[in-house]
């Protein structure tokens, strides 16, 4: 389509235009607006190119960091994007957060490791139309076609003659300009990349260093007070009755009042409020109360139960069918060995380190709100629906959130501290506890694999069957514990069988960095592992031979690139000195696993030694193969994910466990739910293997593998195999 | 009831209950968040401060306790000898990824290097006991290596 732009006058920042132009493929919406914000930094009369950039006469660029940082480095990668094709030196960058517009931004979210997938195109093409501009405004002050002038370094160049003008300087004449087509602007080649590729500090590190307020919880406005807010341990369960006048009587406390609340888990639950003018305050007031929790049909639900219910499942006949291929029990009957195993693993909390939090202010029916979130577009939607107002009346201000790992996709505490804020008349900071934190998560869910396999006499797996129970009802498992039909090694065996068997589940459950796959990874490679052990083979050759010869299996989005996991296993075989792994001291040993999530192929080594007096694990060593594309847009941050992800996964196995008794979590905080610490932090060494495919995420795909390099490592140090997490060392004893 | 602390070498006046921690004195009373809110419990160490040089979980620390002690947040940490050549390393590494628990860390480190100053590995697992929920030690380890002077392996 035709793009059409709007008469740049300069206007104030209350003045707000915008023009969209739809990118070809469909794709983001460009929302172009002339919206300058003054800011120090950029000194005045800063020029609005399109919503994402701005060029102040000093030559300062401001670019907006459209997506919510979690910590994956998204406030710094993406405007990186935006910097190289605008051909910017980065010294002359500034970034500013962009609050939740999806007119101006497209959609705005921190998850499934997609923004560099989904951005890569479209930011660099923001930049690509911005320079653009700036060339044709120097084209048009020199009387020259645009074909006569580079850029360079902030600069416009005209070629034959050396002239020169900064952007600085050109920024206000581009009122006129024609922004070209943004499909079919020319973007650099990547051989010139100066931003793109090169190890880029984190743009907030300054004020992470020196302690400045920067997240959701450092918000602070005037007159405002501060909430606590106390729900039921089951979880929806209504207040029955609570003792509010013993907050009241607590100094400081302002007000304390309940919540009726709905019934959907995601949304504004049922609890007491208590409003103080310090947090302390209210903290305090809230130690007063003794609340009774009415009956709730799933106070009676438990981890115990679940397991129970799992091994009775797993004796009879699966509830559904996932994908059949050949003639299962006639292979295991043909088999030259067959081995059946039990694999299960826990619900986990999140637990990012920033409890969670949310200022809002509500006043002449509008609500602004400060929020640590991941997903603000559907925070916003679902205040308005909870409160009964317009999205347009909600704005929301994206903070830095300290953790996400998928906590934060849902709102919850946003619509709490909405509701809190509106219901005391005044500014209010939310603030949960630790506990409150732990026992009202979206938690990992719990799951299970009884598996039964088969291998020939050559060492090929002839069978494979998973039976696996998860939660869900009507053959709908709940958020995040289904598994897809095509998880390897679906595919790859001509005799394969998946079923599924669902618990039904009253406890939240969401996605957790690398949701399904941080589980299955387990389960699947370890299974795997079982049987190369079976055949007698090398396990990391014995995976070479199942990924097979032919580089790719099945098609469309579920496709998987078997070659590229060759190469990645190749890679790690060679970094850890695999083929030498017998050398290792008796106690000691390595496993290998791989996995295949969030577009990204990784395949992990890790190194442990077992102690055989106590059953005590050290993990030596973890070497990560990394397939993740053609271009890693910013290396300093690609590898703090991927060495971040490897050790989250051995806190996983090592530590984590939320277990559920009396229909509620029995963990309350890190005292009973710990995680890793720098004393088990192994080195992790990582290589990119580079393949030309297009850049795709790394905030998850590193986690899942290193689970069962951990397990089957323990494997090779003990001869004993872990089925279940986290990892019980008592077993381990010599 | 008010109390008179030394606070990064100035005096600051907080009214505040006495059993009020440490912690929310800073952050609500007198404005200065460095500090995190991490467990509430002493577990994770995102609340770290130094009393006289010592780093303490003030999040269990209750203000009364203080007295005439000297309070060092990471808003202090630019003034200290030590302190600034740790929030260097700090950002030359790169060593966040959310960022949340760093200025604890980094207070956790600054009192490890007053006392070692080169530290071993040992030394940097013994003392080091933060919570990073992002999982950055590798670049913790490197950091306090770079900053005593030592030889990195990042």
């Amino acid at each position: 389509m035709t793009l059409q732009i709007p008469t740049l006058t300069h206007s104030g920042a209350s003045r707000r235009e915008i023009l969209k132009a739809s990118v070809v493929g469909g794709g983001l919406v460009l929302a172009f607006s002339i919206a300058p914000k003054a800011e120090a930094a950029e000194g005045a009369g800063a020029q609005a190119l399109n919503a994402f950039v701005r060029v102040a006469p000093n030559g300062v660029v401001t670019i907006m960091g459209k997506n919510p940082e979690i910590g994956q480095g998204v406030k710094t990668s993406l405007p990186m994007m935006i910097a190289e094709e605008l051909d910017v030196p980065w010294e002359n960058v500034r970034i500013e957060q962009a609050d939740c517009d999806p007119k101006l931004y497209g959609s705005q979210f921190a998850g499934g490791s997609l923004a560099t997938p989904m951005n890569w195109d479209d930011l660099r093409r923001v930049g690509a139309v911005a320079r653009a501009m700036l060339v044709s405004a120097a084209a048009v002050a020199w009387n020259c076609p645009t074909g006569e002038c580079r850029t360079e370094a902030g600069q416009v160049i005209h070629v034959a003659t050396g002239r020169k003008a900064t952007y600085g300087s050109l920024a206000g004449q581009c009122a006129g300009v024609a922004a070209p087509d943004p499909k079919t602007v020319p973007l650099k080649n990547p051989k010139d990349y100066k931003i793109i590729g090169k190890a880029t500090p984190q743009y907030d590190t300054r004020k992470i260093v020196t302690g400045e307020p920067l997240f959701g919880i450092d918000v602070r406005l005037p007159g405002m007070l501060y909430a606590t807010y106390e729900k039921a341990p089951v979880f929806g369960a209504k207040v029955a009755s609570a003792n509010l006048d013993a907050a009241r009587a607590v100094k400081g406390v302002k007000k304390v009042f309940v919540v009726d609340g709905g019934t959907n888990l995601s949304g504004l639950l049922p609890g007491v409020a208590v409003v103080g003018d310090s947090w302390w305050a209210a903290r305090k007031g809230r130690n007063q109360l003794q609340t009774k929790w009415a009956d709730h049909p799933t106070s009676a639900q438990s981890t115990a139960a679940f397991n129970k219910r799992a091994a009775e499942l797993a004796a009879g006949k699966p509830e559904m069918n996932l994908r059949k291929d050949g003639d299962v029990d006639a292979a295991l009957k043909g088999a030259a060995k067959t081995v059946e195993a039990a694999y299960a693993y826990p619900f986990l909390a999140h637990a990012p380190m920033e409890p969670q939090n949310t200022t809002a202010v509500f006043k002449d029916g509008k609500l602004e709100i400060w929020a640590p979130t991941q997903n603000p577009q559907p925070g916003r939607q679902l205040v308005a629906q909870t409160l009964g107002l317009k999205v347009d009346d909600i704005t929301v201000h994206m903070t830095r959130c300290g953790g996400g790992f998928g906590r934060r996709l849902s709102n919850d505490y946003m619509v709490e501290a909405a509701w809190i804020a509106r219901e005391a008349g005044a500014p209010v900071k939310l603030v949960w506890t630790r506990e409150d934190d732990i026992h009202h998560d979206f938690y990992r869910p719990a799951g299970y694999h009884f598996y039964k396999g088969g291998v020939d006499a050559a060492g090929n797996v002839v069978a494979w069957q998973d039976h696996f129970v998860t939660f869900g009802e009507g053959g709908k498992p709940v958020s995040s514990a289904g598994m897809a039909a095509t998880e390897f090694p679906s595919r790859f065996l001509a005799n394969f069988q998946m079923d599924q068997s669902l618990i039904p589940l009253g406890v939240p459950t969401g996605p957790m960095r690398a949701p399904g796959s941080n589980a299955i990874a387990f389960a699947n490679q370890s299974f795997i592992d079982e049987l190369a052990h079976a055949a007698g083979a090398d396990p990391l050759a014995f995976r070479k031979k199942l990924l097979g010869a032919k580089p790719m299996v099945g098609e469309g989005p579920s496709a998987y690139n078997a070659g590229r996991m060759q190469g990645v296993l190749a890679a790690v075989e060679k970094m850890s000195g695999w083929a030498n792994r017998g050398k290792l001291p008796a106690g000691s040993g390595m496993g290998v696993a791989f996995h295949y999530s969030h577009a990204g192929y990784f395949a992990e080594v890790v190194q442990v030694a077992v102690a055989p007096a106590t059953g005590k694990v050290k993990v030596q060593k973890v070497w990560v193969a990394a397939d993740v594309g053609r271009q890693i847009v910013n290396p300093a941050g690609a590898m703090n994910q991927v060495q971040g992800a490897a050790l989250e996964g051995l806190s996983h196995a090592l530590f984590q466990k939320i277990t559920i008794e009396n229909g509620a979590a029995k963990e309350s905080n890190f005292s009973n739910y710990p995680l890793l610490k720098m004393a088990d932090a192994p080195p992790v060494e990582l290589k990119f293997v580079i393949t030309d495919y297009p850049p795709t995420g790394l905030g998850e795909p590193a986690l899942p593998p290193v689970i069962p390099a951990l397990t089957n490592a323990i494997f090779a140090a003990t001869g004993k195999r872990i089925r279940q997490l986290p990892i019980d060392t008592r077993q381990l004893k010599a | 009831m008010a109390f008179k602390l030394n606070v990064n070498g100035k005096v600051l006046e907080a009214d505040v209950d006495p059993d009020t921690p440490l912690l929310w004195t800073l952050r609500d009373a007198l404005g200065i968040v460095g500090p995190k809110f991490g467990c509430g419990i002493g577990a994770c160490g995102a609340c770290t401060v130094h009393i006289d040089g010592k780093a303490t979980r003030s999040c269990v620390y209750p203000v009364s306790a203080v007295g005439a002690a000297q309070v060092t947040t990471i808003e202090g940490m630019a003034a200290h000898p030590i302190g600034k050549k740790v929030q260097a390393a700090w950002s030359e590494l790169d060593v966040a990824q959310c960022g949340y628990c760093q200025p604890g860390q980094i207070m956790a480190a600054t009192a490890l290097l007053a006392k070692t100053p080169k530290p071993t590995d040992a030394d940097i697992d013994a003392a080091m006991t933060n919570i990073c929920r992002c999982a950055t030690y590798t670049r913790i380890r490197a950091a306090i290596k770079q900053a005593s002077g030592q030889p990195v392996k990042a």
